[in-house]
């Protein structure tokens, strides 16, 4: 494959000068017809769009408060200008937040606002037209939903929620994107979003089994759909095959092992992610997460940890309990749900289990801060967990560990520039371009400090990363799994569990 | 009284009238439009204590914007700060006897007055001078500048220039507040201060200046982070 032509890294963030029309032509290829169907939108654009996207935005207008909020006080400040990880890596004008908001706004001033109504030139409000409709559909799938805006917003604006509005009222007219879409349609068919069959999973978990036994003379197990086990464990399925995943996956395993709590993947509910929130339908985002709900009930679990995924944390901690909840059904002894990482930080602190920190000895370990997470989550007890909680595992499994610059790290890390449904090869352009900001902050810590090893808890992050750094001349190396780095140091028969 | 008093008296009834409906009419939209999800800017406060702090220095201090772009935050401050300190001095038009407060603050009101039109000035300039803001800027946004701008100007025009009789504008207005107007007083750089300042209230809650109601219903700053411990349901369907 050939490779994107990148700038030399400096180490330096810089804002650039604006390239009107920069990224005009990205376009993420759109759903085929059967995609769209599966997910009950129509399977191409329908005859009267024009119209029924305008109803469908009165609608949203009507139940969303943040969107109708949003559409009206923006005051085109420019907080948010230079802060979005696209525009820093594309100079298209239209990827700073405000503009890539503007392309809906101009529309809703046209149909929703008194002034777009009798006055659209003076107001700047425009007809929904086939051009702005390609515009949408160009620039809301060159949006990471990755929050870094909303941090700077004077009020707030999330930038991601209007790009969720865009692509549901998109998909609601059959103009979907195809790699959400057919993912989707994956999930709620395979229970996972690669489409692995029951007896595909088992093979790998048996691999696995035999893997780890191998290596460590350990019999750790990696049990799938057992009842009356004390742990639902759902990962993202990329950690069931990806590298560097599937080292993380295998980190939990020992975890689970060492603590002598007995655990289970479910292959009815074998899938963390939750593309539905990228789509913006809560519809489909909950009939995703209700596989989960049915799972744990069914196989009588006492409490749900779930793996490594960003996004997938962000609905469960903040949306679960609103789509499929109460919990009332798990031990209230737990947080539900509970990450990975917090589970693993307990038993730390417990001294449950045994850990050997010398095993990372080799690697300087910085931590990326997954968009997700940091501004969509919260971990442990305190504001800022998410932040603390995977920096104290690794602190607690390596001795060499450095921050990158603070200015991309915990509340306004860069999206790894894969994030929101972009993880697909006809975007890769945009991709490389959009991790331009954490490879610069990385590129400066592995001058500086010698970092060899960047540790993250996000599947698309890790895919993200092991494809586009290599572009920067960044091996890949460079990627980590936390887990994998708490499956280095955990020492197997150490500690006779919890 | 002149047709004109009669005409201008009634433009001030019917534009305050309309400005304050539509004002409430719109946050009352906002505050019936449910919010399905839980979408504070993480981290967020875990209290509503917290919240009020949050929002106080998002209203109070502009934080979100301070870290954001320092340079905008001090036209942007300063403009705000201004605003508020004008409007708190005109208090003195409006009541009887003037609140002792109110009275000591006429240095601070000039001044102001003057820091109004400066950082309006400022702003505006800023949006045409970086290409950034320039690109996505529209003449919306220019107008609101200008027309605040203006009136700021005609303010001190009275002060400076050609003094108003300040004992016969505060006539009026006690007049229209307690219904029982009086003729226009013969200063037509009052009349126009009083009509930029019509356009003002009726412009706000049609446009991006509801900015100053609508950031009280931003969920992304108003919500408490307990999702897992509160199940949180859609407040206004529920």
């Amino acid at each position: 494959m050939a490779k994107i032509k990148t700038e030399p890294l400096t180490g330096k963030i810089r804002v650039p000068s604006i390239e009107p029309g920069a990224t005009a032509h990205y376009r993420a290829n759109p759903a085929k017809p059967e995609h769209n169907e599966a997910l009950g939108f129509p399977g191409e654009k329908i005859a009267n769009w024009e119209v029924k996207a305008i109803e469908k935005m009165g609608e949203i207008l009507d139940t969303n408060r943040a969107f109708r909020v949003y559409m009206d006080i923006c005051v085109r400040c420019g907080a948010c200008a230079d802060k979005c990880h696209y525009f820093l890596g594309t100079k298209d004008p239209n990827n700073m937040p405000v503009a890539r908001q503007e392309l809906i706004r101009k529309v809703y001033r046209r149909y929703f606002t008194i002034g777009g109504k009798y006055f659209p030139e003076q107001a700047d409000a425009c007809d929904l037209t086939e051009d702005v409709l390609d515009e949408w559909y160009n620039y809301f799938h060159q949006c990471s939903q990755c929050r870094r805006c909303s941090v700077y917003c004077p009020y707030g604006i999330d930038t991601a929620e209007v790009s969720m509005v865009a692509r549901d009222i998109m998909d609601s007219i059959g103009v979907g994107q195809k790699y959400c879409n057919e993912i989707l349609g994956k999930v709620l068919n395979e229970g996972n979003n690669l489409g692995l069959a029951k007896n595909a999973l088992a093979n790998t978990l048996e691999f696995f089994e035999e893997d780890v036994e191998e290596e460590t003379g350990v019999a750790v197990k990696y049990p799938m759909d057992m009842k009356g086990a004390d742990v639902l464990l759902i990962p993202p399925s990329a950690d069931f095959f990806s590298s560097p995943h599937v080292d993380g996956f295998i980190g939990y395993g020992k975890v689970f092992h060492e603590a002598g709590v007995s655990w289970t993947v479910s292959s009815y509910a074998s899938e963390f992610a939750n593309f539905g929130m990228f789509i913006g339908d809560n519809e489909t985002m909950k009939k995703v997460a209700m596989r989960i709900r049915e799972a744990a009930l069914e196989l009588g679990v006492k409490r749900i940890v779930v793996g490594e995924c960003g996004h997938a944390w962000r609905v469960a901690y903040s949306f679960w309990n609103t789509l499929i909840g109460p919990f009332d059904f798990l031990d209230p002894k737990y947080k539900t749900p509970t990450h990975m990482c917090e589970f693993t930080l307990d038993l730390i602190n417990r001294g449950a289990i045994k850990i050997d920190k010398s095993a990372n000895d080799d690697l300087v370990v910085t931590f990326h801060d997954s968009c997700n997470v940091a501004r969509g989550s919260g971990m442990g007890n305190k504001p800022g967990g998410q932040f603390d909680v995977p920096r104290d595992v690794i602190k607690a499994v390596c001795n060499n560990f450095v921050e990158m610059d603070e200015e991309t790290i915990r509340e306004v890390t860069f999206c790894c520039g894969g994030g929101g449904g972009l993880l697909t090869d006809e975007l890769l352009d945009l991709r490389v371009k959009g991790a331009s900001p954490r490879a610069e902050a990385l590129h400066d810590v592995m001058e500086r400090k010698g970092v060899n090893t960047m540790a993250m808890i996000c599947a698309i992050c890790k895919a993200q990363f092991t494809k586009v750094l290599p572009n920067y001349g960044i091996g890949m190396d460079m990627v980590a799994s936390v887990h994998q780095l708490v499956s280095n140091a955990v020492v197997l028969g150490g500690k006779k569990g919890v | 009284m002149t047709l004109f008093s009669v005409l201008f008296i009634l433009l001030c009834y019917s534009l305050t009238f309309l400005s304050v409906g539509l004002f409430i009419y719109r946050i009352h939209g906002y505050a019936n439009t449910p919010v399905p999800l839980k979408i504070p800017t993480m981290p967020a406060p875990r209290t509503e204590g917290g919240v009020v702090l949050r929002m106080a220095g998002e209203v109070l201090l502009f934080t979100s914007l301070f870290r954001a772009n320092k340079w905008t935050w001090i036209g942007g401050y300063i403009f705000h700060v201004c605003l508020a300190v004008v409007l708190f001095r005109h208090l003195r038009y409006f009541l009887t006897p003037v609140p002792g407060l109110v009275s000591l603050m006429a240095l601070a009101g000039i001044v102001a007055g003057i820091g109004l039109v400066v950082s309006a000035v400022y702003l505006f300039v800023r949006r045409l001078a970086v290409d950034r803001t320039a690109y996505f800027s529209t003449l919306s946004d220019y107008f609101a500048l200008a027309l605040t701008g203006l009136i700021g100007l005609t303010g001190l025009f009275m002060k400076f220039v050609v003094r108003t009789d300040v004992t016969s504008a505060k006539a009026f207005v006690m007049g229209l507040v307690t219904f029982h107007p009086v003729p226009v007083p013969p200063d037509p750089t009052l009349v126009v201060h009083l009509l930029l300042v019509l356009l003002l209230m009726v412009y706000l809650p049609m446009s991006k200046l509801l900015h100053v109601g609508g950031i009280f219903f931003s969920p992304t700053r108003n919500q408490i982070d307990d999702s897992r411990e509160k199940r949180h349901v859609n407040e206004v369907e529920a």
